[in-house]
């Protein structure tokens, strides 16, 4: 199956087929992370900047482990030390980057739209690490590839997306994402952490009431309550949050026995989550997830920078 | 010196004018406007298949001077106001200092009579320091010739405020313009809420935002009596709240722009273009058709650019950190030719109540007829010129347009000021 995709910044680009693909890569990337030897020399020769200019632990160190065990050279770039804080534009920024003959470009950025600048300017390959309120393609791929391994598939599949829908680019990746692969999707959260339009993501219903919603769903997919990205406070308290739209031991019952939990992590725990559920052996699939991050990332690198199956000795 | 301007079509609705005929101009008046006219010596310029109408106004242009002379200044922003057929624009008073006092409209009146190639009405800010709290010397400043009074750039949040403007500026015959903005609805807003806030993942700037500050500066005109005038409209809500007030009989009236009503927010893609990032945002396909009635059912009074340059590497960067503000003053007049007189919209009687008329009488000057007495201010146009719109033709000092690319129909080929040409064939006259 040919991939097409020079950058992975916006998940809507992607087919049905080109996201099986990258999950089927992912699939076969296991061997690798499962034998006592964790790299392979595919990459070997290429260069990788990972441009966070925003903290980020998971995402970045995920990235750094699939960059490493595909024997890519890598550049930490960002954080306080970046070029920047003294005053250099992002323009500039890449451009320097770019002088020193990358490869592909790793971004993380507070601000909506900077991948693809990021793309336009440099002319390398780009994957979005997350980009204001607006995407983060990778999540929602290990998202997919979780779920897909839970599941089986995506028919029918019914998928609740439960809390701070409107300030959450893993939303605006996974939503899409979802009803790419024909999953039904329904958001669930307070009138005031929703986007305007959820039906522009894709979302096929809307609601506040956890409690109506759960008993249908196959999987439910909760978000991390964001404070630091909350402009205002949309809910009164923390407590009444959690009793409204917690995922918690008590709605457990409402829950179909086979229903599987995710999150994005890092999880508040008491707060969108409790323990029971946050650790559940049966529903939670949340430490999959990350495994999962390791696995899409090293496809996504794979497929970008060539794709061909030269060197992949797994 | 005589200027003899020959075989133009005339059109001024003032005087019930359209007819193809000639204007004798001496000592920067018009001396007779007829057929077949001769002078003894002095410039003659051959206007056939030309359309000449009273110079066209802009009354909400950024120059930028003093204080943002990277971005623009009163040289080089009345160049480009000359060079798209306007003959006067109105400065905003959002600059570096803020023109919040006489000395500052002297500045800005004393360096366009010095530098400029347009008329230069000066509007003084409301509050000091555009701040929104104390008044600003409004008195003195109508003194030294301010003609307008303005928090541009930013909505006076504070109804007390605003009342308190209102009511003292009602003593002093001129326009209170303001730029209606709700800051905690809007907040940070970034683009339209909707549609485009959802797509692009960034802060909603709702309509709403907007409406409920015009609702309450109308309520506010009919409690002072101050006349109000709303900046760039740009919702259908919005311009019905014009629309009652003026049934009402309120001395109220209203602007719109070339891009608020020829873009809309479909424009901004995942390129995140900052040259369509503006102030009050892009709005829907409705609100911009809307807007086009308005301007064809005469709730409209004028059309105006808010011409704010910007310098490339203040745009060429992150959406979210970008200005707002785009260009205008050398791609309004095509723009309307083009998908308003052009299209039938409305007829050129109408263009230059919105472009001309109206705005000079908002700025409370002499009005410019097409007859003997009155000032020769004229904007010559081929309304048959067609023409792509380039950043390199620019004589503005930016190029932050939104509009590089549109292939247009129709433009300003000469302008007179005063019985002078600022522009000629084109080419701005130094």
């Amino acid at each position: 199956m040919a991939f097409n995709h020079k950058h992975l910044i916006d998940i809507t680009q992607y087919s049905a087929d080109d996201i099986m693909l990258l999950l089927e890569t992912a699939k076969n990337f296991k061997q690798v992370n499962e034998r006592r030897v964790k790299k392979v020399p595919t990459l070997k020769g290429f260069t990788v900047v990972n441009m966070f200019n925003e903290p980020s632990t998971r995402t970045r160190s995920s990235f750094e482990i699939a960059e490493k065990r595909l024997s890519a050279d890598s550049l930490n770039f960002g954080g306080s030390s970046t070029s920047t804080v003294k005053g250099e534009s992002l323009v500039d920024t890449v451009e320097t980057l770019c002088s020193y003959k990358i490869d592909l470009i790793v971004v993380r950025d507070k601000h909506a739209g900077v991948p693809r600048k990021i793309a336009d300017v440099s002319g390398v390959s780009v994957i979005d690490a997350g980009d204001g309120k607006h995407q983060h393609p990778t999540q929602a791929l290990l998202d997919l590839y979780s779920i897909w391994e839970r599941k089986g598939s995506f028919d029918n599949l019914k998928v609740a997306v439960v809390g701070d829908i409107g300030h959450s680019r893993v939303c605006g990746s996974l939503i899409p994402a979802l009803k790419i692969m024909g999953c039904d999707v329904t958001v669930v959260a307070p009138p005031t952490l929703l986007p305007a339009r959820p039906d522009i993501l894709g979302a096929d219903h809307v609601s506040s009431n956890l409690d109506e919603v759960l008993p249908e769903m196959d999987v439910v997919y909760m978000l991390r309550i964001q404070r630091e990205r909350l402009e205002g406070a949309p809910y009164p308290s923390l407590r009444e949050y959690n009793m409204l739209y917690g995922l918690t031991q008590k709605r457990d019952k409402l829950m179909k026995p086979d229903a599987c939990v995710c999150h994005p992590g890092p999880i508040n725990r008491g707060v969108e989550l409790d323990s029971f559920m946050a650790d559940h052996p049966e529903r939670s699939i949340i430490l999959d997830q990350v495994y999962a991050g390791v696995l899409v990332r090293m496809a996504a690198l794979y497929l970008l920078l060539g794709g061909s199956n030269d060197g992949f000795d797994a | 010196m005589a200027l003899m301007l020959k075989n133009a079509r005339v059109i001024d609705p003032q005087v019930g004018l359209d007819e193809v005929c000639d204007i004798l101009v001496r000592d920067g008046r018009i001396v007779e406007v007829g057929h077949n006219l001769t002078m003894e010596k002095g410039v003659e310029r051959d206007l056939s298949g030309k359309v000449l109408v009273p110079g066209l106004v802009d009354i909400h242009v950024h120059l930028r001077e003093p204080g943002g002379e990277q971005k623009e200044d009163i040289a080089s922003g009345t160049r480009a106001a000359a060079h798209g057929g306007f003959t006067a624009v109105c400065a905003m008073p959002n600059t570096a200092p803020v023109i919040d006092n006489a000395m500052g409209v002297e500045y800005v009146k004393a360096v366009a009579a010095a530098k400029g190639k347009a008329r230069v009405y000066v509007a003084g800010a409301c509050s000091q320091g555009l701040k929104g709290e104390t008044l600003s010397e409004m008195g003195d400043m109508v003194a030294h010739g301010a003609s307008a009074f303005t928090d541009d750039g930013k909505g006076i949040q504070d109804a007390g405020m605003m009342r308190r403007v209102m009511d003292y500026a009602s003593q002093f015959n001129r326009v209170v313009m303001v730029h209606a903005q709700d800051n905690g609805l809007v907040g940070d807003g970034q683009v339209n809420e909707g549609v485009a806030s959802t797509r692009l993942g960034m802060l909603g700037w709702p309509a709403e935002g907007e409406e409920i500050e015009i609702a309450r500066d109308i309520a506010l005109c009919r409690l002072t009596g101050c006349p109000l005038h709303i900046q760039h409209v740009t919702t259908a809500r919005g311009l019905d709240l014009v629309r009652a007030a003026k049934a009402e009989g309120l001395p109220v009236t209203c602007e719109v722009t070339p891009h608020h009503m020829f873009l809309t927010e479909d424009a901004i893609t995942d390129e995140y273009q900052t040259c369509f990032k503006v102030n009050p945002p892009l709005r829907t396909a409705e609100d911009a058709a809307a807007l086009v009635a308005g301007v064809a059912d005469g709730t409209v009074d004028c059309i105006v650019t808010d011409h704010a340059p910007h310098t490339d590497w203040e745009k060429d960067r992150e959406f979210e950190l970008a200005p707002f503000g785009m260009t205008g003053l050398e791609t309004s007049l095509g723009l309307v030719l083009t998908h308003l007189v052009n299209e039938g919209v409305i007829d050129f009687n109408r263009m230059v109540e919105l472009m001309a008329v109206n705005p000079r009488q908002l700025m409370r000057d002499e009005p410019v007829k097409i007859e003997a007495g009155c000032v020769a201010d004229f904007t010559v146009i081929d309304p048959e010129a067609s023409w792509t719109v380039e950043a390199g033709d620019f004589y503005s000092r930016a190029n932050n347009s939104g509009f590089i690319g549109a292939q247009l129909k129709g433009r300003a080929t000469d302008t007179y000021v005063g019985g002078y040409a600022t522009m000629e064939d084109g080419v701005v006259v130094e």
